[in-house]
């Protein structure tokens, strides 16, 4: 057999996923009991009762939904019922600000820290009460000061994403080969050429590593934060169709949250590869 | 010292303190003098431990001495200096950078009014000094550690320093490339006059580089036992060295001294020892031993281990 690895991990894939939509479609189609009933009554009830059909939605009714979500992601027909990209976009929108407001933060943070023996170990106290935290934790304070939902969650992303980049970036800088450092001096350098151009190429696959954590984490919380301030956001799209009872839709959207995911993952793990350096 | 001196190490100690700062200070060697003239190239033979590495470091300014001081061109040195390049033992190329970017990144630091076209040419002329020429745009990672090496010494070159300094450059390279790059570096130093310092623990490269050669017995506590006078011609060539007079005794010479005397001149100096006037021996151009007449120096490997 010379059929390639890929080759072999692709259509093994694939068998698992027939296996699991068709075990899915299985569960789902069995009709359940059927009670005698009134008509009229009938009518009042859904097709569970009245046809045994299973409270959870076949692999089928998920992929018309999505079908459905795709075909049209930007309409707006209300406050409640907007397109599924809408409310995606409000999610990356809000994770974007929050990461990006935490680069900014982290970043120079960590250079400090890794750079500084005497910062590191000052602020190592304070870091080490602070990452255990959850962020929604910090959600009630965020909406007393900030008094704004939106800005409230795009906080929360801040602070969650905030500490593997921080630490991250003052692991790769503290952690730069003294022999590099060594050249550097050795040419007289000076402290902001030093930094630029040896300890941040030296550092960025470190600190790349934990922005790529970050962005996961981001990802997770953004969900959680929008169930809680609402409004819009594919989090609170969830929770909306929680309390719609629509399972169809909550299955949808839990499909589209991973496939994000795994896009800003990969976007990060793009960026990566392009600065980490073979030795 | 003598003003002829480019490199003056006057009484220089370096001592570490004791583990959890109680009890004595561990000192690697003290009251070490040392010059090294102009255009000379100084090999420095001893057992690890000896601190041979400290004292490039402090030559380089990476390391700073507890007691004494270096004069480099009339100048006590105080720190790192473009006049004194290093040649590490790793290499120490910046990875993410090209052979290109490796030096020019030295250049630049150098010269940093220089035009990026000057730069550029200055980088090209000592990659092509040191063999690489066509190799300029590849990554460190793309190259044997022959051709690494190659790179170090380019980039160390390329800002033209005074003092060149080099800590076990080739020791971890195979023979054959290690014995190319000792001929490049001969040449290249022969050429441009460059002042050398050298540490290795490598005999026959001494012999083959080194106008004079320091012996520093083992450590701690080490100091200068002697300094060895090449004999051999300053014209030599790599294949026939073994077929001067004099080589075997310098070998032999050396070799006694890595394994016996390092050792015992550490725990007794020699009678008359001065510290700031090591003896200095030229094996094998003593007038009993000229060629002809037999004596136990002249008999090839009577004392090789």
């Amino acid at each position: 057999m010379n059929v390639s690895l890929n080759v072999r991990a692709a259509v093994l894939s694939v068998g698992i996923l027939v296996l699991f939509l068709a075990a899915w479609y299985a569960a789902t189609t069995g009709s359940g009991p059927v009670a005698p009933m009134d008509p009229e009554y009938a009518k009042l009830m859904g097709l569970t009762a009245t046809q045994g059909k299973s409270a959870m939605p076949g692999p089928l009714d998920v992929a018309a939904t999505l079908w459905g979500h795709l075909r049209d992601p930007f309409y707006v027909r209300g406050t409640n019922d907007v397109g599924l990209g809408i409310q995606l976009g409000h999610s990356v929108l809000r994770v974007a600000g929050g990461y990006l407001l935490a680069v900014l933060v982290a970043v120079p943070g960590g250079f400090l820290i890794g750079m500084s023996p005497l910062m590191s170990r000052a602020l190592d106290p304070f870091i080490q009460v602070m990452k255990p935290i959850s962020p929604l934790a910090w959600m009630p304070l965020a909406l007393y000061t900030i008094k704004d939902s939106g800005k409230s969650a795009i906080f929360v992303i801040f602070i969650c994403s905030l500490w593997p980049m921080l630490i991250n970036t003052a692991f790769g800088v503290a952690n730069t080969r003294k022999e590099w450092l060594n050249v550097a001096r050795t040419l007289e350098v000076g402290t902001l050429r030093r930094a630029f151009l040896v300890i941040l190429p030296a550092a960025a696959p470190t600190i790349l590593t934990g922005m790529r954590i970050s962005i996961g984490i981001a990802w997770l919380v953004i969900v959680a934060a929008e169930m809680l301030v609402g409004g819009t956001g594919i989090g609170y799209f969830v929770w909306n169709e929680w309390n719609n009872l629509s399972i169809t839709n909550v299955i949808t959207a839990i499909l589209v949250i991973g496939l994000v995911g795994m896009i800003l993952d990969q976007a990060l793990a793009r960026v990566a590869r392009l600065v980490t350096f073979p030795e | 010292m003598t003003d002829g001196n480019i490199i003056s190490i006057e009484g220089i100690a370096r001592r570490y303190p004791a583990p959890g700062g109680k009890g004595k200070s561990t000192t690697i060697f003290e009251n070490l003098w040392l010059g090294v003239r102009r255009g000379e190239f100084v090999c420095t033979i001893g057992h690890s431990g000896c601190g041979k590495t400290t004292v490039l470091n402090i030559l380089a300014g990476l390391d700073a001495p507890s007691e004494g001081t270096v004069i480099v061109d009339g100048q006590a040195i105080d720190g790192p200096s473009l006049d004194r390049a290093v040649i590490f033992q790793s290499h120490a190329l910046l990875p993410w950078l090209s052979v290109q970017g490796n030096v020019a990144f030295a250049v630049r630091s150098r010269w940093p009014d220089w035009s990026a076209a000057r730069i550029e040419e200055q980088a090209r002329r000592f990659i092509a000094l040191v063999g690489l020429a066509g190799s300029e745009r590849k990554r460190p990672a793309e190259l044997s550690g022959g051709m690494k090496q190659r790179v170090g010494i380019a980039r160390a070159l390329s800002i033209e320093p005074k003092i060149l300094l080099m800590d076990e450059p080739f020791s971890a390279l195979d023979a054959l490339t290690r014995g190319t790059l000792q001929d490049e570096a001969r040449r290249i130093c022969m050429e441009t006059g460059q002042t050398t310092y050298m540490i290795t623990h490598d005999i026959d490269e001494a012999i083959y580089l080194a106008d004079r050669i320091v012996l520093m017995t083992n450590g701690p506590g080490a100091r200068v036992a002697e300094i060895v006078e090449n004999p051999l011609p300053r014209d030599r060539a790599r294949t026939d060295l073994y077929r001067h007079p004099s080589y075997y005794p310098l070998r032999n010479h050396l070799i006694e001294f890595l394994v016996t005397r390092s050792r015992t001149l550490r725990d007794a100096p020699a009678d008359g020892w001065d510290p700031r006037h090591p003896p200095v021996v030229r094996p094998g151009a003593h007038p009993e031993l000229v060629p002809g007449e037999p004596s136990l120096h002249s008999v090839p490997n009577a004392l090789s281990a």
